[in-house]
C-alpha cells in the first residue's frame, strides 16, 4: 500500500495512531500466516503479539528494500517457528493426494464436476470463505507456502526466502496443498 | 540418435502431473503441447484443472477475519505498555 512509508515513518517518531492504523491493515493476514504456521488460534494469537512488540523495537531497521508487509512477515515466521518450537508440535505427516490412476494411468474415479459452478458469483464468494477454513487441514508447510503463494500473492522468490524452502521443494508444497484443497473442495461441492 | 521416436500420448497421471508447471507457466514447449492435446480430448483432466484454478481462484479471494475492536484495544494497549516501559527505563 502506498502510504505505508508514511505510517512506517510516524510510528519511528512514537505515533500510536500509526501503530493502531498499522494494526488495522495487516493483524489479520498476520493472524492468518501464524495460524498456518503454528497450527492454534490461541497461539497465533500470541504470536503476533510478539510480532508487534518486535515491529516497534525494531522499526528503525526497516529499510524499505521490501515490501513492509514482506518485512512483518519475516518477523512473523521467525517467531512463529521459535514458538511452534516451544511446544515442540509433532508436524502433522504429509499426506498424499488422493488422486487414483489405474495401471494404465487412467482415472479409476473421474472428478466429479463442480468447476462450471463458481461462475456463480454467490458460489465463487462460498468457495473463498470456505477454502480459508480448509487451509486447516493441510500439512503445516504445505499451508504456509499456499498462504504466501496464492493468498497473499507472493512471488516464489520471496516464499522461498520467508520460509528457506527449495524452488523445487516450494513447487512440490505448493502442487500438493493445492491438490490436497481441490479434494477436499470437491468433497463439499458435491455434496451440497 | 538419429530416429526420435514420437513421443507417445499422454495418459492421465502423466497429465495431472504436470499441470503443476503448467499453472506456473514453466513446461517446456513439448511438455506444453502434450498435456494441451491431452486435456483436448480428456473432459476429467480438463475439469480437474479447471477445479484446481477455481480453487487457486478462491484461495487468492481469500478475505482475512475482520478484527474485532477488542483485539485492536487489546495491541494498541501493549504498545502504550511498551512505550511507557521504555520512558521508565
Amino acid at each position: 500500500m502506498g502510504d505505508d512509508a508514511a505510517l512506517v515513518d510516524r510510528l519511528r517518531a512514537g505515533d500510536e495512531a500509526a501503530f493502531a492504523e498499522l494494526v488495522r491493515r495487516y493483524q489479520g493476514r498476520l493472524l492468518r500466516l501464524a495460524e498456518a504456521t503454528v497450527g492454534s488460534r490461541a497461539l497465533a494469537q500470541e504470536v503476533t503479539q510478539d510480532t508487534w512488540l518486535a515491529v516497534v523495537r525494531g522499526v528503525d531497521r526497516f529499510e524499505g528494500r521490501s515490501s513492509l508487509a514482506t518485512w512483518l512477515f519475516h518477523i512473523l515466521l521467525n517467531r512463529a517457528r521459535s514458538a511452534a518450537r516451544r511446544e515442540e508440535r509433532a508436524g502433522r505427516p504429509d499426506e498424499t493426494v488422493g488422486e487414483q490412476f489405474d495401471a494404465r494411468g487412467a482415472w479409476v474415479t473421474p472428478p466429479q464436476p463442480w468447476a462450471e459452478r463458481v461462475e456463480d458469483r454467490l458460489v465463487a464468494r462460498q468457495l473463498a470463505g470456505r477454502v480459508q477454513e480448509l487451509l486447516g487441514e493441510l500439512p503445516e508447510v504445505q499451508r504456509q507456502v499456499v498462504v504466501l503463494r496464492d493468498v497473499e500473492g507472493l512471488p516464489a522468490s520471496e516464499v522461498g526466502e520467508l520460509l528457506g524452502v527449495s524452488d523445487g521443494n516450494q513447487r512440490v508444497l505448493l502442487h500438493r496443498g493445492r491438490a490436497r484443497l481441490r479434494e477436499l473442495l470437491t468433497r463439499e461441492m458435491v455434496d451440497s | 540418435m538419429r530416429f526420435r521416436r514420437r513421443r507417445r500420448e499422454l495418459v492421465c497421471r502423466e497429465a495431472v502431473a504436470l499441470m503443476a508447471d503448467y499453472l506456473d507457466g514453466r513446461l517446456d514447449a513439448r511438455d506444453d503441447a502434450r498435456l494441451r492435446r491431452h486435456l483436448a480430448g480428456c473432459p476429467h483432466c480438463s475439469e480437474y484443472l479447471a477445479q484446481l484454478r477455481a480453487t487457486i481462484d478462491a484461495l487468492g479471494h481469500a478475505e482475512p477475519d475482520a478484527l474485532p475492536d477488542e483485539a485492536l484495544d487489546e495491541l494498541v494497549n501493549l504498545y502504550r505498555r511498551w512505550q511507557s516501559d521504555r520512558g521508565d527505563g
